[in-house]
């Protein structure tokens, strides 16, 4: 091993947490597809037909940027809070600690494990919704972009959640009663332009808006808030899950007596 | 000399709660050893063995592995050195060979599907190698956490308790891979409860006792040095009491007055066999058969674990 990085660690710990993917594929995969699928079945087939378009989008349309999101968020949080947390509660995170593999190793290692298995639902997710609904992408490369950006930003807040989780319960509570709630809220099934003007400005303090509105415009060209905005947004939020880590690692917490 | 493979200095660990776990422990792990460290349960055994491997930080002090500061050069300091904890944690769901693989990797070593045969091969676990840990039993998990440390051809190895809990037959089988290890080359730092392992292993002991080393010294020259001699004498005839004119020697006469036991000192410059041999005869006191017996590591370190008590 050389004094840089360890790429053979990078590589163990992805190919790891990839096969823990891959043996429980109807939870990993099916799961997560199904339930998008059937939002996409009830609400852009079933009650989309009787929605007006967005600017010229049909409904059944309108919802697949923010149903992606929404299964990406949930996932990626998901995943790398589980990633991280369950050796640390079966106690082979000794095995992690006395390794010669720094901090950044770990991050990139599971970080891109829990955003790949992400990335790979989006793309299952997206393919499916060609199927159903009239969908268009406007910019492809921005859509990628996005995308990957999302899922790293939230593998990485997963992972902070999973150091600094002591039990299965606080596992779920972030999960659970913030992502899911701000994603419903941020735009998953509707414009916030459509609210009345006092939740709209409420709305604007929920990053997940940012995130959807970005994400949307790669679609359709069009978002609740600027595209330069949302990219920033995206970036700042990547930025201080970057730096939340980097302080774990220096001072052990959660991690070393 | 050639310089120590390991070397603490100066080192202190107190936790978060006040709890000080090590008090300025100093140590010396010669190239190429086997050095068992004993203390009863608590003594600071495992968190010396955690803060060398870096999984513990330390209060204070400096520790060097095969030349590198485990703190300041973790990466150069981790790769030489491979440990087996104590609890059996492991992944339920992988294979053996997928396990081993893995901690190769970890380490930074390049895969090498020959090296982790011979390890498997090694320990008896070749015919496990596709079978999942959680359907193993604890003597084969505690297998597959020494050929995961192995896996990555380390310089040095940390057994924390490597059998507690296994059968005797495989405990012996252990040994075996242990003084295979230590004559490819590799120091071996061991701790355990079963004071006949150190005993049948070890170069050198320390022992710890709340948190303090309270010593450290070869094997062979401890037992030779703390080590007491009794001799045993079985009367011909049971003696109702001790015989006037032999209060002057440690002796211990039996409940039944059948075992006259002697205890000397085999360091002093008399031991006061032959003086004895003469009280008796003066005193009348025939005997039909003797026998002398060396105190065991056990005694030693019992007594050496109330002295560091009474301190």
């Amino acid at each position: 091993m050389s004094a840089g990085i360890n790429g053979h660690a990078i590589a163990a710990i992805y190919k790891f947490e990839m096969n823990r993917t891959f043996r429980t594929i109807w939870q990993s995969i099916a799961a997560p597809v199904l339930t998008t699928t059937l939002y996409l079945i009830v609400f852009g087939a079933g009650l989309g037909g009787r929605i007006s378009p967005f600017h010229g989008v049909p409904y059944g349309a309108f919802i697949v940027p923010g149903l992606i999101m929404l299964s990406v968020l949930t996932q990626s949080v998901a995943n790398a809070s589980f990633g991280i947390y369950f050796p640390k509660f079966s106690g082979t995170i000794y095995e992690i600690l006395s390794a010669p593999v720094g901090a950044l190793e770990i991050v990139i290692a599971y970080v891109g494990a829990a955003a790949s298995k992400s990335l790979i639902l989006a793309s299952v997710s997206l393919a499916t919704a060609f199927l159903l609904v009239p969908l268009r992408v406007d910019h492809p490369i921005l859509m990628l972009m996005f995308l990957t950006l999302t899922a790293f930003s939230f593998s990485l807040f997963g992972f902070i959640i999973g150091i600094w989780a002591d039990g299965f319960e606080k596992l779920q509570i972030i999960p659970l009663l913030v992502v899911t709630p701000l994603t419903f809220l941020g735009g998953t099934f509707f414009p916030i332009s459509v609210l009345p003007a006092a939740w709209k400005a409420v709305a604007l303090f929920n990053p997940v808006v940012y995130l959807i509105s970005g994400f949307r415009w790669s679609f359709f060209s069009q978002g609740d808030v600027n595209i330069g905005v949302s990219l920033a947004a995206t970036l700042g939020f990547l930025s201080v899950c970057l730096l939340i880590v980097w302080r774990i690692f220096q001072t052990g917490w959660r991690l070393k007596n | 000399m050639a310089s120590p493979i390991i070397s603490v200095k100066g080192l202190n660990k107190t936790y978060r709660t006040g709890f000080t776990a090590l008090k300025d422990v100093n140590l010396d792990i010669e190239r190429g050893e086997i050095f068992a460290l004993l203390g009863p349960n608590g003594a600071g055994k495992t968190t010396l063995i955690s803060i060398i491997c870096g999984i513990v930080n330390p209060s204070e002090g400096t520790i060097t592995a095969d030349g590198f500061d485990v703190v300041r050069q973790p990466r150069h300091a981790r790769s030489r050195i491979g440990l087996v904890p104590q609890e059996l944690t492991t992944d339920a769901f992988e294979t053996v060979w997928n396990t081993t693989s893995f901690s190769r990797g970890l380490f930074g070593k390049s895969p090498n599907p020959a090296h982790i045969e011979k390890t498997l091969k090694s320990l008896s676990l070749w015919d496990k190698k596709d079978s999942q840990l959680r359907t193993l039993s604890g003597g084969m998990k505690r297998r597959v956490m020494i050929a995961k440390a192995l896996s990555h051809e380390p310089e040095i190895l940390f057994l924390d308790e490597p059998t507690a809990g296994v059968d005797v037959e495989l405990r012996r089988d252990m040994w075996d891979v242990v003084r295979g290890l230590r004559e490819s080359g590799v120091t071996i730092i061991l701790t355990t409860h079963y004071i006949e392992e150190a005993e049948q292993m070890a170069d050198r002991v320390g022992v710890i006792s709340k948190g303090q080393l309270i010593l450290v010294e070869e094997k062979t020259e401890l037992m030779h040095k703390l080590g007491k001699k009794e001799l045993s004498l079985q009367m011909a005839e049971p003696l109702a009491a001790l015989p006037a004119g032999l209060e002057a020697y440690a002796l211990d006469l039996s409940s039944d007055g059948a075992t006259l036991t002697y205890t000397y000192d085999t360091q002093q410059e008399r031991t006061g066999i032959t003086a004895l041999m003469t009280a008796l005869q003066k005193a009348g006191v025939r005997f039909r058969d003797l026998q002398t017996k060396q105190s065991s590591l056990e005694e030693i370190f019992v007594s050496l674990v109330h002295q560091g008590d009474r301190r």
